[in-house]
């Protein structure tokens, strides 16, 4: 989770912009990333891993971020998960226009990051060529582990009000050493010792 | 098993089929692409062949053979538990004029394979009732599975957003590649023959 040790940068509302004002926005920031309503676009396989995140094993509701609503209008988080395919792209367009401001989009997955091994004629390259895109999670599919870093990494964005693109850092995965020394004595590396 | 398929299939219609051939029990006979509805009814009709059931239907474009195009149907006999692929060669060497009977009236489970076979191959099937595209739109110029259409071309839909539009690169950001996807794809094919 590299980025979210990234310094805080709290936007002030320039000069005029008084003490006040500025910490109703901050208020307002603080309550809105813990409502995210989120509306799942599901098109495809990262759809599973999708279920997977929703499970009460991985608890997304510890986020604030776990009530599905099924109408754009209602909700002002945007999963795109899996691939989006040249005729889905206007209907996903559509569906971002229709939501309400505030809104965020987090892409779920590599193909709706960039297209992923996806190169021709059916597949748009990445959401972000027709919808802006605040949060990308690589990963085919990306482990639930990982979309909640995203979701983490949004959560900071909206604290701070800042609305760049950001992208989920890969984690390397922690093996104890233990484990380490049983496998190479199963593969014969090392002489069991006496 | 279908040794004998192929066999009826010879002597009923001699020199209507080009070529036989046979790898592992899977037998194949390229037909004459002018009588190829007649064969499709043969085959579902005659005793001795019985192939009820039209598994599947599709294309294969050849770039470097005339006829370019090779229109290709899997057939299964539940009956007689026994298989056969047809093939037939249409279209000139780009792919145009690619022109099948439609073998809806025999296999109505023939209808979308056809529709898919247009769709991604451009051969029209004379005589389908509806003959539309199935899986792209209907603003798709071209025929995404042949040989000459460039592996990464795309027609959007929408236009993409500009980079003005966007405040940022709309460009894959890192750790995605500008590369990333199939770039084995990126082969260009030429249709053109080597004058040498
Ligand atoms: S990123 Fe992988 S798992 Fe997700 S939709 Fe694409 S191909 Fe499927």
């Amino acid at each position: 989770m590299g980025e979210l040790t990234a310094p805080n940068r709290v936007e002030m509302g320039g000069s005029e912009a008084g003490f006040a004002t500025t910490k109703v926005n901050d208020l307002l920031n603080w309550a809105r990333k813990y409502s995210l309503f989120m509306y799942p676009f599901v098109t495809a396989c990262c759809g599973m891993e999708f279920m997977a995140l929703t499970s009460p094993r991985f608890d997304l509701a510890r986020f604030g971020a776990e009530a599905p609503r099924f109408s754009p209008r209602q909700s002002d988080l945007l999963w795109v998960v899996g691939t989006i395919s040249q005729r889905q792209a206007p209907v996903l367009r559509r569906i971002y226009e229709q939501m309400m401001d505030p809104k965020w989009v987090l892409a779920f997955g590599t193909c709706a990051s960039s297209g992923g091994f996806y190169d021709n004629y059916t597949t748009v390259a990445g959401i972000d060529k027709i919808i802006p895109c605040d949060v990308y999670v690589p990963g085919c599919p990306p482990r639930p582990e990982a979309v909640i870093d995203g979701l983490l990494l949004l959560q900071d964005k909206i604290a701070h009000g800042d609305r760049t693109p950001r992208i989920v850092k890969p984690r390397a995965d922690v093996v104890p050493k233990d484990l380490v020394a049983a496998s190479d004595l199963v593969r014969g590396k090392k002489e069991r010792r006496a | 098993m279908s040794q004998r398929a192929l066999d009826r299939l010879k002597e009923r219609f001699g020199d209507a089929v080009l070529e036989t051939s046979s790898f592992r029990g899977d037998e194949t006979a390229v037909v004459d692409a002018s009588r190829w509805k007649e064969i499709a009814e043969f085959c579902r009709a005659d005793g001795q062949m019985q192939f009820d059931m039209l598994v599947d239907l599709c294309a294969v474009d050849y770039p470097d053979r005339l006829p370019r195009l090779e229109v290709v149907v899997h057939l299964y006999s539940i009956a007689k538990r026994h298989r056969l692929r047809l093939k037939a060669r249409v279209g000139d060497e780009d792919a145009e004029g690619a022109e099948i009977d439609t073998l809806t009236d025999v296999w109505s489970g023939a209808n979308w394979f056809e529709r898919e076979t247009f769709d991604m191959f451009g051969v029209k099937f004379k005589g389908h009732p509806d003959l539309r595209r199935i899986l792209l739109y209907p603003e798709f110029e071209g025929h995404p599975l042949l040989k000459s259409y460039p592996a990464d071309k795309t027609q959007p839909l929408i236009p993409y957003r500009t980079e003005a539009e966007a405040g940022v690169p709309v460009d894959k950001l890192a750790p995605f590649r500008a590369d990333e996807g199939m770039s084995f794809g990126r082969k260009a094919w030429s249709t053109e023959k080597d004058e040498s």
